[in-house]
């Protein structure tokens, strides 16, 4: 079976303008005008209008529009580039099933077998021609096509190609065909191509050809695995065939509702025997997932459906009751109507009956490193039930489990994780911290500053110099209302961070700790320009 | 000897005869640090009051040390080092920092299933809730460490006397706390201690 490869250069800027024309209502004008696609103010992409000016990749935004004024900026969303994809992708299926999309702006089809040749015309250029008079008249001018035994030389063959014209390689020519290209032609595989292209040239490799001349052992000595797989494709001996490739298997599981539900309790509950088969599903292939991404959509009412979609995370792996939890929750903090209260509202509202709920795995572990134990093992069942009771009280994240983790203040050295969710992002404990207060650590860590006073003997209000010198012994102090003498007091640790965050982010700080007559110790700390707040207390 | 004017410790003395005569259910040990032994041994079904975080923090080490899970319910300020330095494993203890209005019904799910649960209440507890709780208790040979008030509980222990050491003025960290500590109970004459917290 023979692959044929339909390529849209620069699909990025097609698709960008087509959606711009979209909105704007003046299709003719703007889609062949020189544009640019940008990321991090650096031509990602641009066309053949833009190119002619002078505007090349890799340039800043600037010197781009310095070339070409009016040239259309667009900015870099491959989610849009697959969405203006999608109708490609339906027309080319209108005339040839079996379409696989690689990627936005490129997708392959198996080659008609037979097909009737036209005066000066092969087969495959006869059913590539039908092709592009199907898409330029869906709209899509500049496609190109490529078909030859294996997918990667159809690909390469499609990047030779003119605009709507095909560049057929003959059965059993694709290692001549591939050994004849230079070998820039991998850059388009993306930065490890880059890579060997460029070494390859300074090597004094024009072209494939001399690559291939290399022998297969130092090759893989030398280049590596992707080096390797370059090689066996101009030798021909890769032969990646669209229709041999086993599709993946299929792991995400969805239901619909039809009526569309209104209540979260009532998704809850249809949603079980779907969670059951997704979990069944992976346990077939002897998985389980540790990371879960739950999609729910909502009906269209007037102002537009929604989707509602959150990767939740497992300390161990979901088992189905978990799933159906994690359902609930998603859909108590999106949903106006539901029953329960939930303290944290993840995301907009969506307050519109739900039509359907996906499961998708995100990450996914072998089953044997997840077992349990043979006299049982890991969470304690009965915990994990009775807190999955709490959480139904007041809401999946008011249960929490503390965490340590590295920082200066107290507050900074903790952080409380959502019950059921696994700690991300965390400092490292065990780094020196400076500025840290040693000793037994404050029972009591106030998640916001308390409102303090410290004053010394003179009734003045203790602060620090720019050395870090008390300019006066605290003698009376107040947490809250109450007034008191200071027992004793040692300090200041000074701190000089996050100044760099701009006004009231940081700055300098000094912490003491402080205990007063009643034997009740602070943890007290004072900001420039002169400001003081319990931030914890030895209780 | 009991306050014979007290008629609450009258009412509580009898309970407690009268659970004796029934014969209640066995009242296990429940793990609880040595330093605390002149004060309190920890026994399923009991609750226990406190007047100190460090001091709530220390009765559930005990029992977290050897391996069971502990709950921290209303503590909005929970020191989580703190509580690593008493020796509590963490990743077998929950906390649930503001249950708020639901602090009833957290409590008595956490008491289900967790053998130590330190609770804040957010108020003064009333005898009716108070009860619901104690037959948990006693269901689920939990134990209840209250830092407040409650309305009936095994023992008080109140700190009267707080020392710190290694602190002077301007000088030196807080480095150790030594507490004269009071342990009042229903019955029996109050026992003294000093601690080092």
């Amino acid at each position: 079976m023979r692959t044929m490869v339909l390529w849209c250069p620069d699909w990025s800027v097609t698709a960008g303008l087509l959606e711009l024309a979209d909105e704007q209502g003046d299709s003719p004008v703007t889609v062949a005008a020189p544009a640019v696609v940008l990321a991090n103010n650096k031509v990602v992409v641009c066309n053949t209008a833009a190119r002619s000016e002078g505007v090349r990749r890799g340039q800043r935004r600037r010197d781009a529009q310095a070339r070409c004024p009016e040239v259309v900026l667009l900015s870099a969303n491959p989610a849009r580039d697959a969405r203006w994809f999608e109708p490609v992708l339906s027309a080319v299926e209108e005339v040839r099933p079996g379409v696989a999309p690689l990627r936005p702006g490129m997708l392959a089809v198996p080659a008609p077998g037979r097909y009737f040749a036209r005066a000066g015309l092969s087969g495959e250029e006869a059913a590539a021609a039908v092709l592009a008079e199907h898409l330029v008249g869906a709209g899509v001018w500049d496609c190109r096509f490529g078909s030859a035994d294996d997918l990667y030389t159809a690909e390469r063959a499609a990047r030779l190609a003119t605009a709507q014209a095909c560049t057929v390689v003959p059965v059993g020519g694709s290692a001549l065909f591939l050994r004849g290209l230079p070998v820039t032609v991998l850059a388009d595989d993306g930065p490890e191509g880059a890579e060997l292209a460029d070494l390859l040239r300074r090597l004094g490799l024009v072209l494939l050809g001399d690559f291939a001349a290399l022998s297969g052992a130092s090759v893989s000595n030398r280049f590596g695995s992707y080096g390797m797989d370059v090689w066996r494709r101009v030798h021909g001996e890769e032969v990646s065939r669209l229709a041999s490739r086993t599709p993946p298997p299929e792991l995400a599981c969805e239901i619909s509702f039809e009526p569309p539900l209104e209540s979260a309790e009532a998704v809850t509950f249809s949603v079980r025997t779907t969670a059951e088969r997704f979990i069944a599903g992976l346990a077939d292939r002897q998985l389980v997932a540790t990371g879960v991404r739950v999609e729910a959509e909502f009906e269209d009412i007037g102002h537009g459906g929604g989707v509602s979609a959150r990767t939740w995370l497992h300390p161990r792996c979901f088992t189905s009751r978990d799933l159906v939890d994690r359902v609930h929750w998603q859909l108590q903090a999106g949903m106006a109507t539901s029953g329960l209260r939930s303290r944290k509202t993840t995301g907009e509202r969506i307050d519109a009956p739900v039509t359907l709920v996906r499961f998708l795995p995100d990450t996914v572990e072998p089953a044997g490193d997840h077992a349990d134990g043979l006299w049982g093992g890991g969470a304690d069942d009965q915990v994990v039930r009775g807190v999955a009771r709490v959480q139904a009280v007041v809401g999946y994240d008011a249960v929490r489990v503390p965490v340590r983790q590295g920082g200066r203040s107290a507050a900074d050295r903790q952080t409380l994780v959502p019950w059921g969710e696994r700690p991300v992002g965390l400092r490292p404990v065990d780094r020196p911290w400076p500025g840290q207060i040693p000793g037994p650590a404050p029972s009591r860590v106030f998640a916001e500053g308390r409102e303090a006073e410290v004053v010394d003997e003179a009734g003045v209000a203790v602060a620090i110099t720019a050395r870090g010198v008390v300019t006066g012994a605290p003698w009376r102090f107040r947490v809250g209302q109450r007034w008191q003498p200071v027992g004793s007091w040692a300090g200041p640790w000074p701190v000089d961070e996050s100044w760099w965050l701009g006004a009231g982010a940081g700055g300098r700080s000094a912490r003491f700790q402080v205990v007063g007559v009643d034997g009740r110790a602070w943890l007290l700390r004072w900001t420039s320009p002169g400001s003081w707040a319990a931030e914890a207390a030895y209780d | 000897m009991p306050e014979p004017a007290d008629p609450r410790a009258v009412l509580d003395q009898l309970r407690g005869r009268i659970q004796a005569l029934q014969g209640g259910p066995t009242r296990m040990l429940v793990p609880t640090l040595p330093m605390f032994e002149p004060l309190v041994q920890l026994r399923t079904g009991g609750v226990y009051a406190v007047d100190s975080s460090s001091l709530g923090m220390g009765l559930a080490a005990g029992a977290s040390r050897s391996g069971e899970w502990v709950g921290f319910a209303g503590w909005d300020d929970f020191g989580v080092e703190a509580a690593h330095q008493w020796g509590i494993d963490l990743s077998r203890t929950v906390l649930v920092p503001a249950p708020g209005e639901h602090w009833l019904e957290v409590t008595a799910a956490l008491v289900d299933v967790l053998k130590v649960v330190v609770l804040r209440p957010p108020g003064p507890v009333d005898a009716k809730s108070a009860s619901i709780i104690d037959a948990r208790l006693r269901a689920r040979s939990g134990v209840l460490v209250v830092q407040g008030e409650w309305p009936r509980c095994e023992l008080r222990l109140t700190a009267e006397q707080t020392t710190w050491s290694g602190i002077g003025d301007g000088r030196g960290r807080l480095r150790e706390r030594q507490v004269a500590m009071v342990a009042r109970g229903s019955g029996g004459a109050p026992r003294r201690a000093v601690v080092v917290l």
